[in-house]
């Protein structure tokens, strides 16, 4: 399985067609305390770099974008009683939702973890 | 946008301060100002909770204090504002309004009478930091020249709010007088500074304002954040207490299309000005008082978790019937609340209507203002 980050700060990890989506640690500590996530529709198609669900904290609503096109097969229902997980597990148990992904060919213009931690390093 | 096409920001007395503390600047009424503290106890929840529940510690030096002295200065601040200024005992504090004559309002304010003994008469004004060149632009113009206006833009203006606020405030400046309640204000000689302190603030705790010397405000910030009770808070907290508290933020609850009938500031309107007239904007305000306004400013209640933030249409099925001026979830209650203006006959407590947000309909109940009891230290 191979993760992939965004300059918006999401992440994507895809596993065959079936892309899981969520926002960076860096992202939720800009955000800080997350206290709605605003979820995709199962079956909501989606165009890569188009909002895909919105974030919102006690301060403001932010927009999250998807990495990549496709339709949305899951949203993490767990966010709907603890939207404080993307605060507390960005990376992992606060994921917002997972593709069917329409085109892999969109993964080329992404970062690797690497690449992605240098980014964040030199803003 | 292109970065020369922004305005400069001006920095704050403190604003090396705030970065050591942690603080993440964003620029607020033409100021870098600190929206939260990171780290420890950082935060806009943790900063909150902590203010509600012990003391957090806020600077608000982007605020206009503003001087009128002179010996008709009372008078000259009657003829421009509905309180009864000249009525004002020294070491008092009115919240007020500056108003067009259409009733429009141009800013809010705390005016503080601040005579010394046989002294010259002197009011303070405290106005907004992004209103406040308009202010004395608008002063200069309307008061005569007798009157003189002082822009104090050498002090600095830090609020210590909640509970443990006075317990710190006397340990560490006993000379404070033993009865000193609510709306009240004294000048205190602390070794060569002279430091105002005035019992008010904008979080609906018991708090203080302390006016301080620029040059001084370091020193005392930091002797205020040693004591235990006191942490650092942002403006994303002072947003978020002040919401709760149900204190409209002026150029988003209210501005100059709105007046202080429809804002829900009538007790701004001292009664004896309101049928004695002589201020500005008092004909438009009795005309609104005895034939009603179409709209008002109320506290809405939302179910669920997510927040209907300032531009969201209120309606009664397919009717709108507002719109909402400043939202977002309150950390206390834990769930959205929202001031909004709806139509006059819908702003009854109670009414059931609808907040539409990103296409979705929140269903959402009138409530009353505040939304978190104030506790003002009044006396006993």
């Amino acid at each position: 399985m191979a993760r992939y980050f965004t300059t918006e700060h999401e992440w994507i990890d895809v596993d065959g067609d079936v892309a899981t989506v969520g926002i960076t640690d860096y992202a939720q500590e800009q955000l800080g305390d997350i206290v709605f996530v605003d979820l995709p529709e199962d079956g909501a198609e989606i165009a890569k770099g188009k909002d895909a669900a919105v974030v919102e904290s006690v301060k403001a609503a932010s927009d999250v974008y998807s990495p990549v096109s496709g339709t949305v097969v899951e949203a993490n229902a767990a966010l709907q009683d603890d939207p404080a997980l993307v605060n507390s597990d960005p990376e992992g148990e606060g994921w917002f939702f997972k593709l069917a992904i329409a085109d892999e060919s969109e993964l080329a213009g992404l970062m690797d973890e690497a690449a992605y931690r240098e980014f964040v390093a030199n803003l | 946008m292109d970065d020369d096409l922004q305005p400069e920001l001006l920095l704050l007395p403190l604003d090396g301060w705030h970065r050591r503390q942690g603080a993440r600047m964003v620029p607020f009424a033409g100021y870098e100002m600190p929206i939260q503290y990171t780290g420890e106890g950082g935060g806009i929840v943790a900063e909150h909770h902590w203010t509600r529940t012990s003391a957090g510690l806020f600077d608000v030096s982007h605020m206009g204090q503003l001087v009128a002295s002179g010996a008709g200065a009372g008078a000259a601040l009657d003829a421009l504002l509905p309180a009864h200024v000249s009525r004002l005992k020294p070491g008092r504090v009115r919240y007020s309004l500056l108003l067009a004559e259409d009733g429009g309002i141009l800013d809010d304010l705390m005016v503080t009478n601040i005579t010394e003994d046989d002294g010259e008469a002197r009011y303070l004004l405290v106005v907004n930091g992004a209103t406040k060149w308009d202010d004395i632009a608008y002063l200069r113009e309307h008061l005569p020249d007798e009157v003189t206006l002082t822009h104090l833009d050498e002090q600095a203006l830090l609020a210590l709010q909640g509970p443990a606020a006075d317990t710190v405030l006397r340990r560490l400046f006993p000379q404070l007088p033993e009865n000193f309640v609510f709306m009240q204000s004294v000048a205190i000689r602390n070794e060569d500074t002279v430091l105002r302190v005035s019992r008010c603030g904008y979080t609906g705790e018991d708090g203080f304002e302390l006016s301080v010397p620029a040059d001084r405000a370091e020193a005392l910030a930091d002797l205020l954040v040693a004591q235990p009770e006191v942490r650092p808070a942002g403006l994303g907290a002072r947003d978020s207490l002040r919401l709760e508290a149900g204190l409209p933020l002026y150029g988003h609850d209210m501005d100059a299309s709105r007046d202080p009938v429809s804002a829900d500031l009538g007790f701004a309107l001292t009664k004896s000005r309101r049928e004695q007239g002589g201020w500005t904007g008092h004909a438009a305000c009795a005309a609104k008082i005895a034939g009603g306004v179409p709209e008002r400013r109320v506290g809405l209640v939302l179910d669920g978790r997510l927040p209907a933030r300032e531009g969201a249409v209120v309606y009664d099925g397919a009717r709108p019937v507002g719109q909402v001026t400043s939202g977002g979830f309150s950390p206390t209650l834990g769930h959205p609340v929202a001031m909004a203006y709806v139509a006059a006959d819908h702003a009854a407590a109670g009414t059931p209507v609808e907040v539409e947000v990103r296409g979705k309909r929140l269903p959402a109940t009138v409530a009353p203002l505040p939304f978190v009891p104030h506790r003002y230290h009044r006396g006993h």
